[in-house]
């Protein structure tokens, strides 16, 4: 008997050093910056929501999978992930038990009970913002507070001032949009700590450019239909609201976003196109979580029929 | 009689034409805002069940069975016309609120159900004991979904307050997709406390 000179494995012969606990920590560090800015911005009671918030998710994804007998999986930081971009979105004033509604939300009914990581039809975060809208409207549109306020006066946010109509912004609002001195949801304010982020998920390859691009893109030109190149609206579209914290971090949520980078730009143009609809002809002066949300229900159908090109095959010619 | 009051238990509970069966829930989701409201019509619905059950088991041997289903529904549309005049007269208010889905109780599925599938083929005693229970596990489901609704969505048990006014109403629990959400999670509930049982 001789032994072979190579080695006889079965496959997979190419591991990569790629793992979901990876990819969660990554979006976890790509979102420092975001909770740095909520935290100057808004103060310690931000940081106290995304503690509560953050706290909730992991205890119901800990305790539905010890009720129903699975193996508890919170080390993978993707509920900490939930719970985090749940309170990045949630209005900067808001009573802070309502997180905790909002992480039962997303965590058991749009998370668990579809089957948990990966089955998730929805954004689980986005879905806890939608209900806790259905539930508590007053508050998630009213309970936005000034930046920097010592003692927490109501402002209405740049979004719902355009939406009233006799707003229009100047140099120093464009400025205070894009640092993040504006009234709004705890971790949407300051483009520039998002846009940090966002260039880190970029560089580490955990996201792709397609969807974001796409999304802020379209934002961009149905600003510029609708509103004009000279007053700048467009570019104030683009720094306000939840737009880049949707377009980089949630829209790109792998569950719920198309597979092919074709499938990806059609889902960043869709999502941008509804953002934009809502915002200026909709009953609402912010869109992008339903738009994010109503663009997630699309996936399977952009995933049918956007398919990648077959390995060393050329795209049969269409033939008439 | 054995016979009999098996089948009144079975309506209420193995056979529960709610959370067993899931039939009629298209006014199962929009009524039960309330509990009055989801007693009121589960109340009416059993009235018109058990009337129209009795007069097609009566019957059950002239129906042509090629013209059984518009037979069926003639006699459950004079009985519910019946409960209709009744609360328009008696309940004003309870028959604002519960508004279309009084005349709807004509083609409500649990009554053609069980005059298709058990009245027609059945004695008249056994019939009426079949009608009471499923018509009051139908009454009983609805109350529960009711209750629940209204606690959490109102705050109110019977429009009693029971949570402190300062406490925000979570309101998504009266509008329709908090009805599927009480109604699943009741479901849930409840097939966990089935399968315990039958495991015991």
């Amino acid at each position: 008997m001789t032994q072979p000179k190579y080695t006889v494995t079965t496959t997979p012969h190419i591991r990569s050093s790629n793992s979901i606990e990876r990819t969660m920590y990554f979006v976890i560090i790509s979102l420092t910056p975001a909770v740095v800015s909520g935290v100057v911005f808004f103060g310690l009671r931000a940081l106290l929501m995304m503690v509560i918030s953050i706290a909730s998710a992991v205890f119901f994804e800990a305790a539905y999978q010890k009720l129903t007998g699975k193996a508890i999986t919170v080390k993978d930081g993707s509920a900490v992930i939930t719970g985090l971009l749940l309170a990045l979105v949630l209005p900067s004033g808001l009573p802070l038990w309502m997180p905790v509604i909002g992480a039962f939300a997303a965590i058991v009914l749009v998370k668990q009970l579809f089957g948990g990581l990966g089955h998730n039809f929805l954004n689980p975060a986005l879905a806890g913002r939608a209900i806790l809208m259905a539930a508590y409207a007053l508050p998630m549109t009213t309970a936005f507070i000034a930046p920097r306020g010592a003692d927490a006066v109501a402002q209405a946010t740049p979004l719902m001032r355009l939406y009233d109509g006799d707003f229009v912004p100047e140099l120093n609002d464009f400025i205070a949009a894009f640092l993040g001195n504006i009234s709004g949801s705890v971790g949407e304010t300051s483009a520039l700590a998002l846009l940090v982020g966002g260039i880190f998920l970029l560089v580490m390859k955990v996201i792709t450019w397609h969807i974001p691009v796409a999304f802020i893109g379209s934002v961009l030109v149905m600003g510029v239909i609708f509103g004009g190149v000279a007053n700048g609206l467009a570019l104030y579209h683009v720094l306000t609201g939840g737009l880049i914290l949707g377009a980089f971090f949630m829209a790109t949520d792998y569950p719920t976003s198309p597979v092919t980078a074709m499938g990806k730009i059609v889902f960043g143009i869709g999502c941008g196109v509804i953002t934009m609809v809502i915002r200026l002809f909709g009953g609402f002066p912010e869109g992008v979580a339903y738009a994010i949300l109503l663009m997630n229900l699309t996936v399977p159908l952009i995933d049918r029929y956007i398919r990648p090109q077959v390995l060393g095959r050329r795209r049969k010619r269409v033939e008439k | 009689m054995v016979k009999a009051l098996a089948r009144f238990k079975k309506g209420i509970i193995d056979e529960n034409p709610i959370f067993a069966q899931a039939i009629a829930l298209c006014p199962v989701l929009a009524v039960t805002t309330s509990i009055i409201n989801g007693v009121g019509l589960g109340l009416a619905t059993l009235i018109v069940l058990f009337c129209s059950t009795l007069v097609v088991c009566f019957i059950r041997n002239f129906i042509p069975p090629q013209v059984r289903i518009p037979c069926f529904i003639v006699i459950s549309a004079t009985f519910t016309t019946v409960v209709s005049l009744l609360m328009e007269a008696f309940f004003p208010a309870l028959n604002d609120a519960l508004g279309i889905f009084i005349p709807l109780i004509v083609v409500n599925c649990l009554i053609l159900a069980r005059m298709e599938s058990f009245a027609a083929k059945n004695p008249p005693i056994v019939t009426m004991f079949d009608s009471l229970g499923m018509g009051l596990g139908f009454t009983l489901a609805l109350a529960l979904i009711g209750v629940v609704r209204e606690i959490i969505g109102m705050g109110t048990v019977f429009g009693f307050t029971v949570i402190p006014e300062a406490i925000p109403r979570n309101v998504l629990f009266i509008l329709p997709p908090g009805g599927f959400f009480v109604l699943g999670l009741l479901i849930v509930v409840l097939r966990a406390v089935k399968d315990k049982r039958l495991k015991d």
